[in-house]
């Protein structure tokens, strides 16, 4: 090995770190000023959705609960009436809870789903002062409504919502 | 013993009684076939089709009859088409495949064609996770069904088919399971198929909707989510559950049931239970449990459960120490000497019992039975033998029931005694009125009220129906107290045992006495050595009294009456009563599901239950504040463990000797097979894994000597002319603290008092069925509802016992009929 290797080696990072000042355009994003758009498939926090009228997805099965790995979903439910309608059918989600200090995000409780009514969004800005806190209830995770009309519970027309999975469509192919 | 006939199911040689079912056959080898409306317990019907198997049985010349051989094997002869395996019977060398391309394939198609009009809304479905049609559907369904979605049947979701059971028409795949249990095992036709091929649907031919207390077994043996409950409608789903034995204390019958609990936010966080389901016990309920044993339990979580220990402080109840409240009863225990009474009933456990009766005894007090029956010693010198199943009951033998209405007082003892009946046992009904079990009786038996044991005696005679009983292979007798007082029913279990004893049945299996107690464990507690006391008022009366889950002041205002006249009360309950409210001490005890403990059945089977959900506030085990009192009164007895108190039980009890908790929880390999993985096979019943009790030995079979004590029967009230004498008798739904804090669910089951009177004496009154009338006895009056039932006297009046009218014994009222019109 010459005497002058080690400048070389040396003066060819530095050079590979100048073109990269001058010619590249910056990675770091101003966090929390500016943030980083998330990718269609990513898994953040839960939300749980609604149909377009308003009425909840959720038909409270616990089959969330029941695929997460982690035992993070407790789900207790109740029966709808016109009255007080929160879903579809007979069957609503009185309690839905997720604890998002033991949620993995692993996204089982999407697949799990036969309405699609839990979906892990974009959010990952999570914080609590104590644990209690990361019990996230229904309020929390529900989406919200455009209008005060389309809140639930609500009194609907009898007989209208009878079902609580949507209608079966055949195979398409 | 039945011939036995070996065939080969899958290659596995396997040998049966002759008569079996291939697909029992194949259940007992270990292999599952796929089944629906097959179920042990009922009679083939062959609906469904699921069962498809090839059969092939060995063929025959012929000319000679003899068995074709090939190879030196016999040559088998396979069917072209598929047979069911749930109708066909088993024979010598038959063949059977379950497992070939062209049986998976019958399967298949089966599991195909049930989904056309399914509506697979298994996420809403109470079934779900427990469903015979989803497993089956996933181990032998298709994956793809070829039939399109849009052409399922449609029906209105889920309509009420009673009070208790929702029924879902588009579920059903019309097995008709409920339908046959209801026909065959119940013996009560209430459900039926209306309209024809797509529109088939359940419906209820009773009015009121589905009028039968065994409604509930029909969603344990439903295959599908078809039937489910008002209870655990939309309660939890069945994997979140866990499960704990326990046994139902509605009855003396002592089903085995299984706890299902869950912690709950509806409850505040608190691990509650949802659900009471049968725990198989063949020679006990078998899969079965009547409707107040799965549905009444709602009372161990009532708002009136006592948590905290009250001690009166100037003439109100305040809350208290354990310490405080204890050293108080017992220094007032202490001081009253001879004057202490212990007052138990028959709903605490034995070892609760066991130590009341060690305290009242070494203290020099004395213990009342708090119960109006007795012949408690005749059970246990004459009662059944050890091995007694009803269930194994049939041609040859004979059952008596006397002064009893089963269905009302113990449905299971009802439905079990009714299945003997069919299966040929000679079933002798006696009583003064018309009862349910009279229909499946060979022979009634109808007495002039007051004349239950002559009527006993007179079978001891020459007669048609005394030589049927004597010559039976095993006889047992039911005796019970329908319109009977203390008394009454103390001579009657004379007469009933003096009978048994004469006719040589006792001492063996299937053979004896059984009382139809008030209460689950009043045999228990006559086996330590409680006795009910004719006169209750006066044993009361200025005493320092020991009350332990009985309510007298709630029951009847005469012993009200006299507890106010007592110098001390200590009450121990699990809920608020009218006898708290008088106490001078309350203590808080556990409910059944949260402790442990025995009971001992009518039966005599001693069982265990365990605790299944936490404790509620301070609430201690009854023998834990006995001890706790005790040891305040410088008695030592043990408090810490119900399993310790109970060996220390069964080694002072003669009958309970060699017994131990390990000894109860002991098992055994049951038929039908139930509950595990095999839900579509006999239903949802719980499989017994934690004890299946041990059956105490009566004196006669031990090989004691048997001495009927004679009891002198007292003259019986009788019914003057224009006079009523009103009687109690058992209604199953009544206004027990237990079964009101289950009133909302049970709605009309539970109803209003009656008066139940003969046509005459209501025309006589000018009443008619449904007026309200008021009923004057004992001094007390009540308003009741006017019910008419020609099978009584017409000076008779039947009067419903804990529901709101004082009545212990036959006594003289008077209707009143001042307020009949409102």
């Amino acid at each position: 090995m010459g005497v002058f290797d080690p400048i070389i080696e040396l003066s060819k990072g530095l050079g590979e770190t100048l073109r990269s000042f001058l010619f590249e355009k910056t990675v770091t994003y101003q966090y929390p000023e500016e943030k980083r758009p998330v990718r269609p498939r990513y898994r953040g926090r839960h939300v749980l959705k609604r149909y377009d009228n308003g009425l909840e997805k959720c038909i409270g099965c616990s089959l969330c609960a029941a695929a997460c790995p982690a035992d993070a979903i407790f789900v207790e439910s109740a029966e709808n009436t016109d009255e007080k309608r929160f879903s579809p059918g007979q069957r609503y989600a009185s309690t839905y809870e997720i604890n998002m200090l033991r949620c993995i995000y692993c996204g089982f409780c999407e697949d799990a789903c036969p309405t699609e009514a839990i979906v892990l969004g974009d959010n990952y800005e999570l914080s609590f002062t104590d644990r209690r806190q990361a019990i996230y209830p229904k309020e929390m995770l529900l989406e919200p409504v455009a209008t005060v009309e389309m809140t639930t519970p609500r009194k609907v027309d009898a007989g209208v919502f009878t079902r609580s999975v949507p209608e079966m469509q055949n195979p398409s192919d | 013993m039945t011939k036995q006939v070996t065939l080969s199911i899958n290659g596995i040689t396997v040998t049966v009684p002759d008569g079996t079912l291939i697909a029992d056959a194949a259940k007992m080898a270990g292999i599952d076939i796929p089944v629906f409306c097959h179920h042990p317990k009922l009679e083939p019907v062959g609906m469904c089709r699921m069962c498809l198997v090839e059969v092939g049985r060995p063929m025959l010349d012929r000319a000679t009859g003899q068995v074709v051989m090939e190879n030196g094997q016999p040559k088998i002869q396979f069917m072209p088409k598929l047979e069911t395996a749930c109708t066909n019977r088993v024979s010598d060398g038959m063949v059977v495949m379950t497992t070939t391309d062209k049986a998976l394939d019958g399967q298949k198609g089966t599991v195909e064609f049930l989904l056309t009009s399914h509506p697979l809304d298994c996420p809403v479905c109470d079934k779900g996770g427990e469903c015979p049609l989803q497993n089956l559907t996933m181990a032998f369904g298709p994956g793809q069904s070829r039939f399109i979605y849009d052409e399922k049947a449609h029906f209105e979701k889920q309509v009420p088919l009673g009070d208790l059971i929702w029924l879902d028409r588009e579920r059903c795949i019309q097995c008709a399971r409920c339908i046959r249990f209801q026909d065959e095992v119940a013996g009560e036709a209430v459900l039926g198929f209306d309209e024809r091929g797509r529109n088939t649907q359940i419906i209820s031919l009773s009015e009121p909707g589905f009028d039968s207390v065994f409604s509930g077994n029909t969603t344990d043996i439903c295959p599908v989510g078809a039937l489910t409950t008002a209870d655990f409608r939309f309660g939890a789903r069945p994997w979140e559950l866990k499960a704990q034995a326990s046994i139902c204390t509605q009855c003396p019958v002592g089903c085995n049931t299984t706890l299902n609990t869950r912690r709950e936010a509806k409850a505040g966080g608190d691990i509650v239970v949802k659900r009471v389901m049968p725990r198989q016990n063949e020679e006990v309920n078998e899969i079965w449990l009547c409707d107040k044993g799965r549905f009444t339990y709602h009372f161990t979580e009532s708002k009136k459960r006592l948590t905290r220990p009250l001690v009166r402080k100037e003439d109100k109840l305040a809350r208290a120490s354990w310490d405080a409240a204890t050293k108080l009863a017992a220094e007032n225990f202490a001081k009253s000497k001879k004057d202490f009474v212990v007052l138990a009933s028959g709903r605490l456990a034995n070892e609760d019992l066991f130590n009341l009766k060690s305290l009242a005894d070494t203290a020099g007090g004395t213990t009342i039975l708090y119960s109006n029956m007795g012949g408690g010693d005749l059970t246990a010198l004459v009662g059944v033998g050890q091995g007694t199943n009803i269930g194994k009951m049939g041609k040859g033998d004979a059952i008596l029931v006397v002064a009893s209405d089963l269905y009302q007082e113990a449905p299971i003892w009802w439905l079990r005694v009714k299945q003997a009946a069919d299966r040929g046992a000679t079933l002798i009904v006696a009583n003064a009125r018309e009862t349910k079990l009279d229909k499946f009786a060979k022979f009634v038996i109808r007495y002039a009220q007051g004349d239950e044991s002559k009527a006993v005696n007179n079978l001891s005679n020459k007669g048609k129906i005394a030589d049927e009983f004597a010559k039976a292979k095993n006889a047992i007798v039911f005796y019970g107290n329908d319109g009977l007082s203390l008394s009454d029913t103390a001579s009657l279990s004379s007469a009933c045992a003096t009978l048994l004893k004469e006719t040589d049945h006792a001492g063996r299996p299937n053979n004896g006495l059984v009382a139809v107690w008030e209460r689950v464990n009043d045999q228990g507690a006559w086996e330590i050595g409680f006795r009910p006391e004719p006169d209750l008022e006066k044993a009361l009366k200025g005493k320092v009294v020991y009350i332990a889950g009985a309510d007298p002041v709630g029951d009847d205002p005469a012993l009200a009456k006299a507890l106010k006249g007592a110098k001390f009360v200590a009450v121990q309950d699990i809920l608020e009563t009218a006898t708290t409210e008088v106490a001078d001490v309350v203590f808080p005890a556990q409910a059944y599901t949260e402790r442990e403990g025995t009971f001992t059945s009518g039966e005599r089977r001693v069982q265990r239950f365990y605790a299944a959900v936490p404790v509620k506030g301070d609430a201690k085990p009854d023998y834990a504040i006995t001890a706790q009192v005790a040891k305040q009164m410088g008695v030592i007895l043990e408090g810490s463990s119900a399993s310790v108190v109970f060996d220390i039980l069964s080694n002072s009890l003669e009958a309970f000797t060699d017994l131990s908790y390990d000894k109860l929880a002991e098992t055994h390999g049951q038929w039908p097979i139930v509950g595990r993985g095999d839900l579509y096979y006999g239903g949802t019943t719980y499989e017994n894994t934690q004890g299946l009790g041990v059956q105490l030995v009566p004196t006669a079979q031990a090989g004691g000597t048997v001495r009927i004590p004679k009891v002198r029967k007292e003259a019986a009230l009788r019914p003057k002319e224009n006079e009523l004498l009103a009687v109690p008798v058992t209604k199953l739904y009544d206004h027990g603290v237990t079964v009101s804090s289950s009133a909302a669910l049970l709605g009309q089951w539970v109803g209003e008092p009656t008066v139940t009177l003969h046509p005459m004496a209501a025309k006589n009154l000018g009443v008619e069925a449904g007026a309200r009338v008021k009923i004057s006895l004992n001094g007390v009056n009540a308003e009741v509802v006017v019910k008419i039932d020609d099978t009584i006297s017409a000076g008779v009046a039947l009067v419903p016992r804990s529901m709101g009218i004082a009545i212990r014994e036959p006594v003289v009222a008077r209707v009143l009929l001042a307020g009949k019109v409102k």
